[in-house]
């Protein structure tokens, strides 16, 4: 299939950036988008133009590396997949498809379509983890837990954090990354010591790296590539209520 | 395969505890060692990107991977990785001579760092068919195809391959060399693996 791509293309994070035009021509339909976006960027780089930067790794839809707003939608027109789950016969002989970049003021574009989401790792880096001592993995059977809290624990595991989320809401809001991985911990044992203070700690990184607040549209779920589901913006929003008045009454 | 793949399994138990023990220690970018790598990486990308050639990087890890593919795969012979160890030095001075490396080394390059990614598949590639070639056994996950019993199963040759093996760089253009460790089994006697 033959296809008219607008592109968006940026040399640098200080650079205005603009839409630049390209012909794809010959595309198979079993190819995936980002497969796509490699053919065209191995006939710039033969016509002696620079090629497309954008982020990817695994393809197989786990490592949250890719991301790209297709025709308005991060990730695409397809449901719970991640970009590189995307293939072309999603799409017709002759369609115009515009590409671009996550928008949000905390994910800078650092080229083209690839942005900066170091702001994720910082507010992991406060606590998305657990604290406990090294050596031998415990028995798995040592600590019991309710079947409902570990399906639960498991869907907000799901979230491979690539900012999907962000680039939907309209208020640039990381509020479903954020629960996802507070849920994950939360629901667990092992995670409840450290709880309270996870939820204060990670939600003031968010606010500073310069995400919105939630206003619950929704936006963030429908396009997330793991399917996050909102409840989980909602339980952090119950913890954050006990915590800050457990924070104030020390 | 992640298990196998992230050090999980692998790694044990000594060293998570040994590195729980010693923490991150401080280190200072003053420190020779800094310097030298930092004029070693900035001078092989000088030399990537000044190539100017007309082939783009993708060409190459592909026409590799065929290589690597086709004679250095779960069943291997002498004859085809004989073969391999031929093509990819060959392969290797193409690269450094053909390859087109646009854009420069100021500013995020993926061409760059893919370019010095197959560069170090090129020597990579060829230590692999080297130690294939070397393992006149089937062992593992790997079959090569001389080392092979009446029924076609896989045949071990623990007389001389009772041994673990690592080769040791010595310089680009210079053969590695290799070193065994021996493994001893005290208590349970080697046998065939047999599924049946």
């Amino acid at each position: 299939m033959d296809l008219i791509l607008h592109v968006w293309r940026q040399a640098g994070p200080t650079d205005r950036g603009q839409f630049v035009r390209y012909e794809a021509k010959g595309i198979s339909e079993h190819a995936s988008f980002l497969e796509m976006l490699d053919i065209l960027n191995e006939d710039l780089i033969e016509k002696g133009e620079e090629p497309i930067a954008f982020d990817s790794d695994c393809r197989e839809g786990i490592c949250g590396m890719c991301g790209l707003v297709i025709n308005r939608f991060p990730h695409g027109p397809q449901h719970g997949a991640a970009t590189c789950q995307l293939h072309m016969r999603h799409f017709q002989d002759g369609d115009q498809i515009w590409i671009e970049p996550w928008r949000a003021k905390a994910f800078p574009v650092l080229k083209d379509l690839v942005v900066d989401r170091g702001a994720f790792d910082r507010i992991l880096q406060v606590g998305g983890f657990i604290s406990v001592r090294t050596g031998a993995a415990p028995d798995a059977n040592a600590i019991p837990i309710r079947k409902e809290h570990a399906d639960l624990s498991m869907d907000a595991a799901s979230c491979i954090g690539c900012g999907a989320c962000v680039a939907a809401c309209p208020n640039a809001s990381a509020m479903l990354f954020v629960s996802a991985k507070v849920g994950q911990l939360g629901l667990l044992p092992q995670g409840r010591p450290e709880h309270r203070e996870r939820v204060l700690r990670m939600i003031a990184q968010h606010d500073e790296e310069g995400f919105g607040t939630c206003t619950n549209h929704g936006e963030c779920h429908a396009v997330c590539p793991k399917e996050i589901s909102l409840d989980f913006i909602a339980r952090m929003n119950r913890d954050l209520f006990g915590s800050a008045l457990a924070a104030s009454s020390l | 395969m992640q298990g196998l793949a992230d050090g999980y399994f692998v790694i044990p138990y000594t060293i998570a505890d040994y590195l729980a023990r010693v923490g991150p220690a401080r280190t200072d970018v003053q420190h020779p060692a800094f310097d030298d790598v930092k004029r070693e990486v900035m001078g092989r990308n000088a030399m990537l990107l000044n190539v100017n050639g007309r082939r783009t990087v993708d060409s190459f890890h592909r026409e590799l991977g065929q290589i690597v593919w086709d004679s250095c795969g779960m069943a291997r012979n002498r004859q085809g990785l004989e073969r391999a160890l031929q093509e990819i030095p060959v392969l290797r001075e193409r690269f450094w001579k053909e390859v087109r490396v646009p854009g420069n080394g100021e500013e995020l390059n993926q061409s760059l760092e893919k370019a010095g990614r197959v560069a170090d598949f090129m020597e990579l590639a060829e230590l692999m068919c080297r130690d294939a070639l070397y393992r006149e056994e089937s062992c593992g996950g790997h079959f090569r195809e001389e080392s092979q019993t009446e029924e076609g199963e896989a045949k071990r040759d623990d007389e001389r391959f009772t041994h673990v093996a690592a080769w040791e760089w010595t310089g680009p253009d210079s053969e590695p060399r290799l070193h065994k460790e021996p493994l001893t089994f005290e208590h349970v006697p080697l046998s065939q693996r047999s599924y049946k």
